[in-house]
């Protein structure tokens, strides 16, 4: 879905944007190493072809319509850097030329679209079809698969922007600034229209591209951008360790980035209570069986032993609860990531001083 | 019949409608016209930047006033604004707003007479904020659209740093959406001309999706001719774009104007 302008806080518009950038360098930086000049004409057709393609009424079973992105069969076509460029592009002609959508969402909206969408899209595809050959009915089923979850991915990633809105932004009443609903109505309400129409109208139009590219085109499916590059990255060697890796942080990123979903829940996980709630629930079956317990001298004593840099996920300067989860998410995973490059030059530089042989 | 394909094609002359609304428009004599075209999209910018900030509906309200005398001075007519901005977005946000008048906490202004139903002063301020604001944003963004020819948009955005490839992008991308969506009308209308009777489910989604499968085996190979056509023109990966803008006095006095504006509605709407 396109976000218009209004609905996202200036500076939740503002981190899209250095999110989607940080994309489109990754897409541009790619493409240009393996086609420079070849790129231009066909991202911008392709752009083009999603732009029309995006205003096709899909049938969907159970006699509605529904609008597809095209970012999936871009993804398969393309491969995931060209389907970047190319959707947003698309999104950006939508905006800048039409005016559908905002100026200031532009960043949101492509890094929803063109970003997770293509990157989603590819994965699933990957991960379904396998080495299945191209004319395969697998694939025809992968891109469907596909096509269902980039629809949903994009659509969830929109619903948590929108939905962080009134937990960031609101004003000394409390009254919500820009979009009015938090993550726990904003993600079913939009994840309803994306788990039946936009995710079907996606899986249909990709699988039926495919489909048809099997019986026509084949070729369309065996050679394109993102296969070319593969290869130029395996010929450069260590190619397969990297691409691993890079699906890791991808992983790592987008985890980080759904770290405040766990404001969602409800009450505290099972097993992870303070000391305070422990002395509250003590009455409850689960924690003391249904006897009256208060929390012992020994607990007390222990829990003063260390006091947590980051007390309830956020440090105690900030005040939103979901940015202090993102924060809290960052400062782990660097933690993490600094111990480990230690640990890994420690054991680099045993390795190197051990006599050979 | 056969709904989506008339819905489909529907959608596509609107699409060529509204680009040619656009350019008769653009041509037009008014103040936005008369702009600079990097003032028109910096100041555009500011404002929606200003709107987006502002906290206060009443201030909000002052500059969707602004936006419309801006299009009465630029040749635009209101009614041009209502059927493609304020109605299409007053029914998409007021319909996404409304909930937000009964589920915002806070003190009732209004209570139904039966059952718990009431609607909050802070949802009220909510919805009013956010209809107004993307009323406001979306309408001066649609000026500068309807004002300012792509090829200008492009150039403004050249000027102020965008790189050189995705311009061209941009330009190419423009350039053959209009190709492409008059192929697509015709590949539709052909199948629409041949079809008689009601058509299965299974039957009319393998029809759009072949459609659109024709259509990107077009894309690939016009891409492959405009490719070949730039390597005959001697192209080698370098983009070059003229830069012939001129600011003037009223350029200057204009951009000051709208970031007085805008900084004064940021400052009043805090």
């Amino acid at each position: 879905m396109h976000i218009p302008d209004g609905y996202l806080s200036p500076s939740t518009c503002v981190v899209m944007y250095v999110g989607a950038a940080a994309g489109w360098y990754a897409a541009l930086k790619r493409l240009k190493r393996v086609l420079i000049t070849r790129m231009v004409p066909l991202i911008s057709v392709f752009a083009a072809f999603a732009f029309v393609v995006m205003m096709f009424n899909i049938p969907l079973p159970g006699g509605t319509t529904g609008h597809a992105l095209g970012v999936t069969a871009a993804a398969i076509v393309l491969g995931p850097s060209g389907a970047v460029l190319a959707i947003s592009i698309a999104i950006a002609i939508q905006a800048l030329f039409f005016g559908d959508g905002g100026i200031l969402t532009l960043g949101a909206n492509c890094l929803n679209m063109a970003i997770v969408g293509s990157v989603v899209a590819y994965a699933g595809y990957r991960a379904v079809a396998g080495t299945a050959a191209p004319t395969s009915r697998r694939r025809v089923i992968a891109a469907g698969v596909a096509g269902y979850l980039a629809a949903n991915a994009s659509g969830l990633a929109s619903a948590v922007e929108l939905g962080i809105q009134p937990l960031l932004f609101h004003n000394a009443q409390g009254a919500p600034l820009y979009a009015p609903y938090p993550l726990r109505i904003a993600i079913p309400a939009i994840m309803i229209g994306h788990l039946t129409f936009a995710g079907l109208a996606e899986a249909v139009l990709s699988a039926g591209i495919v489909a048809y590219l099997q019986a026509s085109d084949p070729g369309l499916l065996e050679v394109a951008l993102g296969s070319v590059s593969a290869e130029g990255e395996k010929t450069a060697g260590g190619g397969q360790r990297w691409n691993l890796l890079r699906r890791l942080w991808l992983v790592v990123a987008m985890l980080t980035l759904l770290a405040p979903l766990g404001i969602l829940a409800a009450g505290t996980a099972w097993g992870e209570w303070s000391r305070t709630e422990l002395t509250q629930h003590a009455s409850h079956p689960a924690i003391g069986g249904g006897s009256s317990m208060s929390a012992s001298a020994g607990l007390q004593k222990l829990t003063e032993l260390w006091t947590a840099p980051f007390p309830g996920y956020a440090p105690k300067f900030v005040k939103s609860p979901s940015f202090g989860y993102v924060l809290s998410a960052m400062f782990g995973v660097g933690l993490l990531l600094g111990g480990s490059l230690v640990l890994q030059s420690w054991l680099d530089r045993r390795r190197s001083t051990r006599p050979l042989g | 019949m056969s709904g989506f394909l008339e819905a489909t094609a529907l959608n596509l002359t609107r699409a060529i409608g509204r680009a040619l609304t656009s350019e008769e428009i653009a041509r037009r004599r008014g103040l936005l016209q008369a702009l600079d075209p990097r003032v028109r999209l910096l100041g555009v910018l500011a404002l929606v930047i200003a709107v987006t900030l502002s906290r206060k509906p009443m201030v909000v309200a002052t500059l969707l006033t602004l936006a419309i005398v801006l299009a009465l001075l630029s040749r635009v007519s209101l009614a041009t604004l209502a059927k493609r901005v304020w109605l299409v977005v007053f029914f998409f946000t007021a319909t996404i707003a409304l909930p937000a008048l009964f589920v915002t906490p806070g003190r009732a202004v209004w209570r139904a007479p039966v059952g718990a139903v009431q609607i909050t002063g802070a949802g009220l301020y909510t919805a009013a904020l956010l209809v107004l604001r993307v009323e406001t944003a979306v309408t001066f963004t649609t000026l500068l659209v309807l004002c300012t020819p792509w090829s200008h948009v492009l150039k403004a955005l050249r000027s102020l740093g965008l790189p050189q490839e995705l311009i061209a992008m941009l330009a190419m991308t423009h350039r053959y959406v209009f190709l492409l969506t008059e192929t697509a009308g015709q590949m539709l209308e052909s199948r629409r001309s041949r079809t008689v009777g009601a058509l299965r489910g299974a039957l009319q989604r393998q029809m759009v999706t072949r459609s659109a499968g024709v259509l990107m085996s077009k894309s690939f190979i016009l891409s492959e001719e405009v490719y070949q056509a730039m390597l005959s023109r001697g192209f080698a990966g370098d983009v070059r774009l003229l830069p012939d803008f001129q600011m003037r006095r009223g350029d200057y006095a204009a951009l000051a104007g709208v970031i007085v504006v805008g900084v004064a509605a940021v400052w009043w709407g805090r």
